[in-house]
């Protein structure tokens, strides 16, 4: 069905003679990509890219955010048109490329935002669009279902396949998409940063259903920021920049920090900037917490100390912190902020007592995409930046000036809509938020997931000038060597209680997972 | 869009470019715009106010009513407004407080309303003679017809209210991300409360300049007029998602509406034909800004 697709003649808008420049396509290369550029109005998102990938690897592609890594895989699964260049699939040039095209060949991709439909079961999610039919327009439900449940066995992974996806965690959901492509008969599955959604324990499941499928000969593009996954897990790796290749390696010849010099295009080294401050008076403690073994715990939290929760995802960690924050109506235990014991029933009261929050999905919970830069930054203190009900728009533009220069946030205006930016830049809007006010103690949830190297780094420089002026910090993580390196105390979270407390001196990573894990109840 | 509307109309027939007849359209536009302008902050927010057809029958009744029993005309025009601001008001505490769908909540204010207006007149109009009272729905003020000068004043506070308030800010950030406004301690249901009771009062205000302009109220009147307001706003780019538009769109859309029933009445287009072209040309205005939005965005 897809012969008459696949031209034998060269691509549009290659230059004649192309296949005739003496480039060799070792017979092993199930994609190869030659000359892809793709401009949006000005800006190049790619630029004469070359990339290939041999078939049954695991390949991995890496760079900051918008290094151009969405913009190539959106070109291979049909979403988008090159400007200039294009691709051939085992040696045969690919035309007509539409996502439903290249689905039939092969390709499919697993976007970071999940194409599930919530309330359909898994089986009717895996066959949407190409049901089993009785006759045409009338699903074989039994067929259906037997086949999504060889599907899912071929993952290794228990999951029903008349769940609905909504029951399903994001982990389970991934696994459907991956089932999904499987179903197509795919040859050659995109990731995209799969496992940043993921705890670590459910990120060792995808890497295993990973191997699991390039032992049965799919090829994998895994797109991550995490280095130490694509150790774990690739065969080779490419390096974008600015949307230019800048390499490709094998992955055992390369060491860590080499990736990083390749993506960021300089020197700097992968680490966790400790802000040296001596902790002050406590801003926040909260009493009859549950603890360990049935006794309470206290959580405290100092002027200019960084307290991390650590846990895995699903831990209670991101509840506690929303109750800390009046964001769920459950009660805390007695709090004293400052001393002075107070009850929060709302964010605006959390936020008035002075306690902010930037929450864990910057996209659903902390911005407005369609409102402006400026907008979001002032939004938790529209009130105080008015006189009677009338904005005092003088003040504003000068205080989200000095913010956006402050912690360089790259906007053309601060009146540029925040879905315009990159990942990176909008999380750094969603600390501005907090800058901007003056909340005396910080709750960060995941404050740098799917942030790329370099906006990491600064996000961190934000956070060391936080606890500078006499802050707290309550960190939750789910990357380890940030909360061991950037906190004074790690508390760790499990089954809603608070276990364990270790000081930044103690605290080694291995007891940690241990705690996280459970582990200490035998 | 407005401009391409108007150019074919007057070329279409020439009594359309006269100063009488333009100033009829935008009078006849105003009263809709007025209703539209408080439905731009519902759904600014992400919301619908189905109700306001019913409260202008509703609170038109009761200022003439309230008029025939002796009262003063400010006090029929309070009463009126009052009670628009009453049930807005209560369509408002209802979606926040009870947390159902706003389509839902103004649907049964909707009929509760109408019913309301059918008991209280018994089904039969009330006439009123007040030359006082009619003042605001046919008097001029120099030489702009009232229902023109209070539009422009509704017009010119919404749109202070969405660009240079708090509470303008709040309603966008609602409607652009709902959870995202909460944890950004934006007291979402108070503000939401005030955007369906600001325009419940403005559909009150409609109802009684209305009744002031014909001399009589009718509990019938009104009917369907929610979905002109709603197509006022749409066609002026707002967004029913929530989150994006502005007060001066819902203005062009409304007198685009009102250039195209005036234009059609002009050229003696059967009535029965009309509903057909003036949703053809709402559908066709729709898709047409669409394109273009997409192309300049691109």
């Amino acid at each position: 069905m897809t012969e008459g697709r696949i031209a034998e003649e060269s691509w549009p808008g290659t230059t004649d003679g192309f296949w005739g420049m003496g480039i060799v396509t070792t017979s092993s290369d199930i994609l190869e990509m030659r000359g892809v550029s793709k401009c949006f109005s000005t800006a190049v998102a790619l630029d004469q890219v070359d990339f290939s990938v041999r078939q049954g690897e695991v390949h991995a592609l890496i760079g900051e955010n918008g290094a151009g890594k969405s913009t190539l895989i959106k070109i291979l699964s049909g979403a988008y048109q090159p400007d200039s260049g294009g691709f051939s699939l085992d040696g045969k040039p690919v035309l007509h490329r539409s996502p439903a095209l290249m689905q039939r060949l092969g390709i499919s991709v697993i976007y970071q935002e999940l194409n599930l439909v919530p309330h359909l079961s898994v089986a009717r999610n895996i066959f949407l669009g190409h049901e089993p039919v009785v006759v045409p327009g009338v699903i074989d439900f039994q067929t259906m279902h037997r086949r999504a449940a060889e599907l899912v066995s071929q993952l290794g992974v228990p999951i029903s396949t008349h769940a609905l996806v909504t029951e399903l965690g994001i982990a389970e959901q991934q696994l459907v998409e991956v089932a999904k492509a499987l179903s197509y008969q795919v040859r050659l599955l995109v990731m995209d940063e799969p496992t940043a959604p993921l705890s670590e324990h459910e990120a060792e499941t995808l890497f295993d259903v990973v191997r699991r499928l390039r032992d049965r000969g799919v090829t994998v593009i895994y797109i991550s920021h995490r280095l130490e996954e694509i150790f774990r897990l690739a065969d080779r790796v490419t390096v974008l920049r600015d949307g230019r290749v800048v390499g490709t390696r094998m992955v055992h010849e390369v060491e860590k920090d080499d990736l990083v010099r390749m993506m960021v295009g300089r020197d700097i080294k992968e680490h966790h900037p400790k802000a040296e401050v001596e902790p002050g008076e406590v801003l926040l403690r909260v009493r009859g917490l549950p603890g360990r073994d049935g006794e309470t715990a206290e959580l405290t939290i100092r002027a200019g100390e960084i307290v991390a929760l650590a846990g895995l995802v699903g831990s209670g960690r991101t509840e506690l912190a929303r109750r800390l924050f009046g964001a769920e109506t459950l009660k805390t235990g007695a709090m004293e902020l400052k001393g002075q014991t107070i009850a929060i029933r709302s964010t605006r009261q959390a936020i008035r007592a002075g306690i902010g929050m930037v929450p864990e999905d910057r996209k659903t919970q902390g911005l407005i995409l369609d409102r402006s830069v400026s907008d979001n930054i002032t939004l938790p203190i529209l009130g105080r930046l008015s006189r009677g009900s009338f904005i005092r728009r003088g003040l504003i533009r000068d205080l989200v000036s000095n913010i956006i220069r402050e912690i360089d946030i790259r906007v053309f205006s601060a009146r540029q809509a925040v879905r315009t930016l990159s990942g990176g830049n909008q999380q750094k809007v969603t600390l501005a938020k907090w800058l901007a006010g003056q909340c005396d103690v910080l709750i960060l949830d995941e404050p740098t997931r799917g942030v790329d190297v370099g906006a990491r780094a600064e996000i961190y420089q934000v956070i060391g000038k936080l606890v500078q002026e006499g802050k707290g910090i309550l960190l939750i993580s789910s990357d380890l060597p940030e909360v061991l390196g950037l906190s004074d105390r790690i508390i760790v979270v499990y089954g809603g209680r608070l276990v364990a407390e270790f000081t930044r001196r103690d605290a080694v990573a291995e007891t940690i997972i241990r705690f996280a894990s459970g582990a200490f109840e035998d | 869009m407005l401009i391409l509307i108007c150019a074919a109309v007057s070329l279409l027939t020439p009594r359309f470019l006269t100063e009488k007849n333009l100033i009829n359209v935008v009078r006849q536009s105003s009263l809709n715009g007025i209703m539209a302008g408080g439905m731009t902050l519902v759904i600014l927010t992400g919301g619908i106010d189905l109700s306001v057809g019913s409260l202008l029958a509703v609170t038109s009744v009761f200022a003439a009513g309230t008029l025939v029993d002796g009262a003063s005309p400010t006090q029929a025009i309070l009463v009126g407004v009052a009670i628009g601001l009453g049930f807005g008001l209560a369509n408002g505490l209802i979606i926040t407080i009870g947390d159902v769908a706003p389509f839902i909540v103004t649907l049964g204010t909707m009929t509760i309303a109408r019913g309301v207006a059918l008991i209280y007149t018994n089904g039969a109009p009330i006439v009123t003679a007040n030359a006082d009272f009619r003042y605001i729905g046919r008097g001029s003020f120099g030489p702009l017809p009232m229902p023109i000068l209070i539009l422009l004043i509704v017009y010119v506070l919404v749109y202070l209210l969405l660009n240079r308030t708090t509470l303008g800010g709040y309603l966008y950030a609602i409607g652009g991300n709902q959870e995202a406004a909460r944890l950004s301690g934006v007291p979402v249901k108070v503000c939401k409360t005030i955007a369906y009771a600001i325009s419940g009062l403005l559909a009150g205000l409609t109802g009684v300049i209305l009744t002031a302009r014909l001399g009589s109220a009718q509990p019938n009147l009104g009917v369907g007029d929610e979905l002109d307001a709603i197509a006022a706003v749409v066609i002026g780019g707002t967004s029913l998602a929530g989150g994006r538009g502005g007060i001066i769109g819902t203005l062009v859309g409304a007198l685009i509406i009102g250039v195209l029933s005036n234009g059609l009445n002009l050229m003696n287009v059967n009535a029965y034909y009309q509903p057909i072209v003036k949703g053809a040309v709402i559908l066709i205005a729709i898709l047409v800004d669409r394109r273009v939005r997409a192309t300049s965005a691109a």
